[in-house]
């Protein structure tokens, strides 16, 4: 019996989109300040469990956040507990500038958030060199620093990060690699879904691998190094 | 003279259409009740303004149409939403039957006397000899301010970065923490208050009758597929252009037979299609809106500022 407390736990998730069943009995932990990273190949089921955990996709089953059941709550009030989304998709506001995509992250509570503009601006000065800038006109690298950073902006206890590395130059990888650690050194939960490999392996304290719409492995990145038959039957293209 | 009539009406259009144009933008359907919440406007208005007067009303009429609106976006559209966009059309659609019913049977099936008020009426100014109605000044006036408000909510406000975010993206948006669905009901509510607003001064400028949703629904469509769906700009564009094409097409005795006769052709009783050619463009003002929606469709379908590729 496991009796140890965590943050974040994902217990029997299923989850739907219309009639077809994408998740099928998922069940994920994550402790305070952890980085857990969630592999597998495309299809697998990863997004939509980051979606699920937002309630944006019907499930069935429990998420349990700091100690309360937020399965069946609205996407707004799954954010206000503390959960912040940054999706694959790079979904900024094109038409806005980015410092009003910026604003939008915050969620305009009493509670001053912990992160500044000035935060934001320094850990990525292209985005202060371009604050009054369209958004839709960035490159794809600094499109993905303003989702990162507009989702911070809410002030968020737990992020879940999907994809954040597609698309990008290695140099611009290692950046957000660091940036993901920078988030842990200040406390904050992160579940990262990631397709490179090796970018996993280097920042996370565990890994989880889907596959086929279910948990198929969960341990340390270096037990998975070993794991030859799990790398080659769910991760290796 | 009639630069400042089409004007006038242009701007009428316009409080409509950017109603309609911002509730197209968040449900990705039309609502077809939507010159309906313009007529409840107008006999709102009219049954205040009998009671006590015009003042009163131009401020109350909007408000409970805002209010009805609100409930039909909580309490029904929200509710069909789920279903996609046919029944969501459908339900709009009924709804216009439905108001149109009430309307009937409580006011009845013929027009109502909902006066222009009596400080109002007469003339602003005179040009030769012809005049500039007072109230069409004040109808400029109002529009005119509802424009700018709207302008200054949309682009100063935190609300109208939430509403021009949730507009185009509502999953992210709401994924940040912004109540989506709140805000989909403020732009409902607000938007069918432009249109109450626009029928309270329209009512009165034009006449209040059953058949008024009908009639300026047709023409509100025209202005938002003119102007792009979606699109506020296009929309003030469009509303203006067809403000000012009718109220100079009615004016105007033009027709095809005088245009021929001048450059030297004969054209008489036995021409081919005279019954066509001696129409006068006064005579054919009312479709030349519908016109221009087909010129539009086969020219540039996605309107004047339409920013939708597909």
């Amino acid at each position: 019996m496991n009796t140890e407390k965590f943050a974040l736990e994902v217990k029997e998730l299923q989850a739907f989109y219309g009639k077809s069943h994408i998740l099928q009995g998922v069940n994920v932990n994550v402790r305070e300040g952890e980085i857990v990273a969630l592999l597998g190949r495309n299809g697998a089921g990863r997004s939509t469990l980051a979606k699920a955990i937002m309630g944006m996709v019907d499930t069935k089953g429990d998420v349990i956040w700091r100690g309360k059941n937020i399965a069946g709550m609205k996407a707004y009030e799954v954010a206000h507990l503390g959960i912040g989304y940054v999706p694959e998709s790079r979904d900024i506001f094109p038409k806005l500038t980015v410092e009003q995509n910026l604003m939008l992250g915050e969620k305009g509570g009493k509670k001053k958030g912990r992160w500044s503009f000035d935060d934001m601006y320094k850990m990525f000065p292209r985005l202060r060199e371009r604050q009054h800038t369209e958004a839709g006109v960035l490159s794809g690298g600094e499109q993905q620093m303003l989702t990162l950073c507009r989702t911070l902006m809410g002030d968020p206890d737990l992020i879940l990060i999907d994809e954040p590395t597609e698309g990008l130059a290695p140099a611009i990888v290692q950046l957000v690699a660091e940036y993901l650690r920078e988030l842990k050194r200040r406390g904050i939960s992160v579940v990262l879904i990631e397709q490179k490999l090796a970018i996993a392996m280097q920042i996370s304290d565990r890994v989880y691998v889907m596959g086929d719409r279910r948990i198929v492995f969960e341990g340390t990145p270096a037990e998975l190094k070993a794991d030859a038959n799990i790398r080659k039957e769910w991760l290796e293209v | 003279m009639s630069v400042l009539n089409g004007v006038s009406y242009g701007l009428l259009l316009f409080m409509l259409s950017a109603g309609l144009t911002l509730i197209f933008s968040m449900m990705g359907v039309l609502n077809f009740a939507h010159a309906s919440f313009y007529m409840l406007g107008a006999y709102f208005a009219y049954q205040v303004s009998s009671w006590s007067n015009f003042w009163v009303g131009l401020l109350i009429a909007p408000i409970l149409v805002a209010l009805l609106g609100g409930l039909f976006e909580r309490y029904v559209l929200r509710k069909t939403h789920k279903f996609g966009h046919v029944p969501e059309l459908l339900v709009t659609f009924g709804l216009s039957f439905v108001i149109l019913e009430i309307v009937q049977l409580i006011w009845g099936r013929t027009s109502v006397d909902y006066p222009v008020p009596p400080s109002m009426s007469g003339s602003l100014f005179k040009v030769f000899d012809s005049t500039f109605q007072m109230y069409r000044g004040f109808m400029m006036l109002v529009a005119i301010l509802m424009l700018v408000c709207l302008f200054l909510i949309l682009k100063k406000t935190r609300i109208g970065l939430v509403i021009q975010a949730a507009l185009t993206h509502p999953d992210t948006t709401e994924a940040l923490g912004h109540n989506v669905p709140r805000v989909f009901a403020i732009v409902f509510a607000a938007g069918c208050a432009l249109a109450g607003l626009a029928g309270v001064i329209g009512g009165n400028a034009f006449i209040t009758e059953p058949g008024m949703a009908q009639s300026v629904g047709a023409i509100i469509f025209v202005v938002i597929v003119v102007g792009g769906m979606g699109s506020l700009a296009g929309a003030l564009v469009a509303s203006l252009l067809i403000g000012l094409m009718q109220t100079f097409a009615v004016g105007l005795d033009w027709s095809f037979a005088g245009g021929l006769a001048r450059l030297g052709m004969d054209i008489t009783a036995e021409t081919p299609g005279y019954s066509l050619l001696k129409l006068k463009l006064s005579q054919v003002a009312p479709i030349l809106p519908f016109l221009l929606l087909v010129v539009m469709l086969v020219v540039r379908p996605k309107g004047i500022m339409g920013t939708r590729d597909d």
